[in-house]
């Protein structure tokens, strides 16, 4: 059951990035975008990690993606001209990608002993995995997760002042 | 296993059907209760008091022509009332609505993914209220779509404001909900109810909006919002955009816009109530029988109250100016959720 769900989720998910990049009106692949969101979040759930999970959809689907489709339709942007590609993506994007793939599953089978299974359903349990990343955010990495705040901060400051610069 | 697949489908099917029902008289006791506000009948030629009159309207909607105007972006403009309505309808799944109900030996919760415990104390999702805030946020792009496939001036200026408005309004309603979560501890909604039983000095409940009052209003006012309703119904400001986001939109795709609305509605009173208002929690009396039955009533009449408001509020007040209206979520209620964490967290931590 847990390997049919992961199946059909990750199809989806590598199907919506598919259609991510073969659409060519914005707004599709915008929504593809909002697709693979979701088919991510819930194989998230699949691996036992609820708080994830539901942070990745409010957080990305519910968030991120409505301020881009926001942004298509204020700019009523139209369909994109097709080009025929660049040959330097070509050769070096296929054997990247071809590389990284080979690393990743040479990983995982290396460190196979090392995963612990899970099971669908754990999370209605009451002692939950919300509270153990609430603790390692705030005690364990709190400088590093202070630290990204504030430059997300200075990042959208930076934006602003460029914005609204005037004459 | 059987009886638990049996329980959880005659579970989805009442509250659906109570749901859509609870919809369609919500549109009754608006139509009753703005009248009388404004001094007219309301409903009153179908049944008696005019009950009768909700059935009727959805009679017309279904037997009125479904028209797809020529130019519409078509996959997405049918695509946009489904995603809407299904939304809406997916946060009840997670609302808890009362403890444990026993039928022909079959103990379940009243919940749709509730998990009966032998103990007796029932569990559910315990990432309940982030799942009902995920498909509210996901809900935006119903409306989102509607105005931009319609391919038409109104509807894409209703929903560019939609987008706009619900965007910056979930930050405030999230950030609302955090002091009651400080103080609660969970994010599940069974256990955040739960820790609301019982009483100060034996006559205050301990219901969350005495310690959160600020958080409640801040909550109540960016729900408001959410829900597109007046004094916020600036996307479907019928004096400016004629209907707004479901300008293009006929028969029954309307009405599923419509429904979608009050079904959040009812949604945003059920949050409400499970967070700041002790969910089922109330005076308990009487033979086993009223006493299984009045934790639900008392949910129902909680619920009742916040439907009320939202009619009573768009008989009284007007509607916002846009610069007004988001001025008003960034500089007035943004600073005062934060400020409201920063001392609920403060006072727990000084406590503990």
């Amino acid at each position: 059951m847990h390997q049919v769900l992961f199946i059909i989720f990750g199809l989806i998910c590598v199907g919506g990035a598919v259609n991510l990049l073969v659409q060519r009106h914005p707004i599709n692949s915008a929504l593809s975008l909002v697709v693979v969101m979701g088919a991510l979040s819930l194989i998230y759930l699949l691996l036992g990690a609820e708080f994830v999970a539901a942070v990745q959809i409010i957080v990305y689907a519910g968030a991120v993606m409505v301020l881009f489709v926001f942004v298509i339709m204020l700019l009523n942007a139209g369909a994109e001209e097709r080009t025929r590609g660049s040959h330097v993506a070509l050769w070096v994007g296929g054997p990247g990608v071809a590389i990284l793939a080979g690393m990743i599953v040479y990983l995982m089978f290396r460190n196979d002993q090392h995963f612990n299974p899970v099971r669908i359903g754990n999370f209605v349990q009451q002692p939950d995995n919300t509270h153990s990343v609430a603790n390692s955010l705030f005690t364990k990495f709190l400088l590093p997760f202070e630290i990204t705040s504030v430059l997300i901060l200075i990042a959208i400051m930076g934006a602003v002042v460029l914005a609204r610069r005037e004459s | 296993m059987t009886a638990f697949i049996i329980a959880a489908v005659v579970k989805i099917l009442v509250v659906v059907f109570l749901m859509l029902t609870g919809v369609a008289y919500m549109t009754w006791l608006e139509r009753k209760v703005v009248g009388h506000i404004q001094n007219r009948w309301g409903p009153t030629r179908v049944g008696p008091f005019g009950l009768l009159q909700p059935l009727a309207d959805g009679i017309k909607f279904i037997l009125k022509e479904d028209m797809i105007p020529d130019a519409v972006h078509k996959g997405l403009y049918i695509l946009a009332p489904a995603l809407a309505l299904t939304m809406s309808l997916i946060s009840i799944a997670v609302i808890p609505f009362g403890e444990n109900i026993t039928v022909n030996g079959t103990t379940t919760p009243l919940q749709i993914t509730g998990v009966a415990q032998p103990g007796g104390h029932p569990t559910d999702i315990n990432i309940g209220l982030l799942i009902i805030l995920g498909v509210t946020s996901i809900g935006v792009y119903g409306v989102a779509l509607a105005g931009w496939s319609s391919n038409s001036k109104y509807a894409l200026l209703g929903s560019l404001r939609a987008s706009a408005q619900m965007i910056s309004y979930e930050l405030a309603l999230g950030l609302s909900l955090v002091g009651v979560l400080i103080l609660a501890g969970s994010f599940s909604l069974r256990h955040i109810v739960d820790t609301q039983a019982g009483s100060w000095f034996w006559f205050i409940p301990r219901w969350y909006i005495f310690p959160q009052l600020i958080g409640f209003f801040i909550y109540l006012m960016a729900a408001f919002a959410e829900t597109n309703r007046i004094p916020f119904d600036l996307p479907e400001a019928e004096t400016e955009l004629v209907a707004g986001y479901h300008t293009e939109y006929s028969s029954m795709k309307f009405a599923m816009f419509f429904m979608a609305e009050y079904v959040n509605m009812i949604t945003v009173g059920c949050l409400a109530t499970l967070l700041f208002f002790g969910g089922w929690h109330g005076p308990l009396f009487g033979p086993p029988l009223l006493q299984s039955l009045l934790p639900v009533f008392w949910f129902s009449v909680k619920i009742f109250f916040f439907m009320f408001l939202y009619i009573w509020i768009r008989g009284t007040l007007p509607r916002f100016r846009y610069d007004q209206l988001m001025a008003f979520g960034w500089k007035v209620l943004l600073p005062l959720a934060i400020a409201n964490i920063v001392v609920t967290s403060l006072i727990v931590a000084l406590k503990a």
